[in-house]
């Protein structure tokens, strides 16, 4: 029997073609692995140019960290609240995957509200992108990331919008996935800005 | 034969295409309270470094990053599902080849700029040649 067990599990690596969600995942996992190494260009220009401040402001004296926590933590709920969502969207329970989208919708906001206020603020003292090497190589990464957000929150909506014209068909249902996908790999992002950028610059 | 078909057919749903049942729901709500659960964690332990006078100073750069990748490390298993099971096998390879590319990017323009840095004369000097 087990013999048998070991045959099929063969047949099974050779034979049967992995599941279209499986591929799609596939697909587009190259293609967040891709925005990734887009970000880690970013990231090396801010490495080497992080202490070029022209005398201006550096790190230290513009970032507060304690926002910086406060949308560490919106960002990091929303990624929790897009997970029960794509749980929601298999088990096509109608109150979790909508009231997991919203939850997901406010916290992505809250952040972006944060992050604004954060550049605004920045920008009115005198801190914009012009002002020295370090803080255009800032507001290039953490502004692009932003733009990430931006363009998730306008998939997130339209995603809700699809199941509720369409209901959870399997093409839907992909969709769905992709967008998780991408949702997380901004909060992977996120963590790696909220060390290098604030933490470290704070500490510098 | 019949034996090694069922089987077949059996292993081609693959799990998450049938629609998840109230148990589906529970395990993966636990997953993801798990890996939120030990994000926060991470994250909280990395605030709390960044500011405390605690330890060593010259070691907080270095703890800093290895709770990154940590935290990095629990995202993709608990929110990702990059796991070591046998339908993830080219999502890992796929990751390790872009972890590569990232490290050469990054190590690699370090590096670069850290010397062009090191064997430039400096500014005052160049200006003072071209009077």
């Amino acid at each position: 029997m087990s013999a048998a067990q070991g045959i099929a599990g063969t047949l099974h690596a050779e034979r049967a073609p992995a599941s279209k969600r499986i591929i799609v995942g596939y697909g587009f996992w190259i293609f967040l692995l891709s925005d990734i190494v887009m970000f880690s260009a970013f990231f090396a220009t801010y490495a080497v140019l992080s202490g070029e401040t022209a005398g201006g402001p550096s790190g230290k004296d513009l970032f507060r960290l304690h926002i910086t926590a406060i949308s560490t933590a919106c960002l990091l709920l929303s990624s929790f609240t897009c997970g029960v969502a794509s749980i929601g969207a298999r088990a096509r329970n109608n109150a979790m995957y909508y009231g997991a989208m919203v939850a997901t919708a406010v916290l992505g906001g809250s952040f972006l509200v944060l992050e604004v206020r954060e550049f605004a603020g920045m920008v009115a003292q005198g801190a914009g992108p012009t002002r020295s090497a370090f803080l255009s190589a800032f507001f290039t990464l953490v502004g692009c990331h932003g733009l990430h957000v931006s363009l998730g929150m306008l998939w997130l909506l339209t995603m809700m919008a699809q199941v509720f014209a369409k209901g959870y068909r399997a093409d839907i249902l992909r969709r769905v996935l992709c967008f998780s996908l991408f949702w997380h790999t901004l909060d992977i992002i996120w963590v790696a800005i909220f060390t290098v950028v604030y933490l470290m610059g704070a500490a510098r | 034969m019949s034996d090694i078909d069922r089987t077949l057919h059996d292993s081609d749903i693959a799990p998450g295409d049938e629609r998840a049942d109230s148990r589906a729901i529970v395990v993966g709500l636990y997953g993801y309270l798990v890996g939120l659960g030990l994000a926060a964690l991470l994250t909280a332990v990395s605030f709390f470094i960044a500011g405390t006078t605690l330890v060593w100073q010259p070691s907080i750069p270095i703890a800093l990053f290895v709770l990154a990748v940590a935290q990095m490390g629990v995202h993709l298993v608990f929110f990702l599902h990059i796991t070591t099971g046998p339908d993830n096998v080219n999502n890992v390879l796929a990751l390790a080849f872009g972890v590569l590319i990232v490290l050469l990017l990054i190590v690699g323009s370090l590096w670069i700029m850290y010397h062009l840095n090191h064997n430039m004369m400096p500014m005052d000097r160049i200006m003072q040649m071209q009077r």
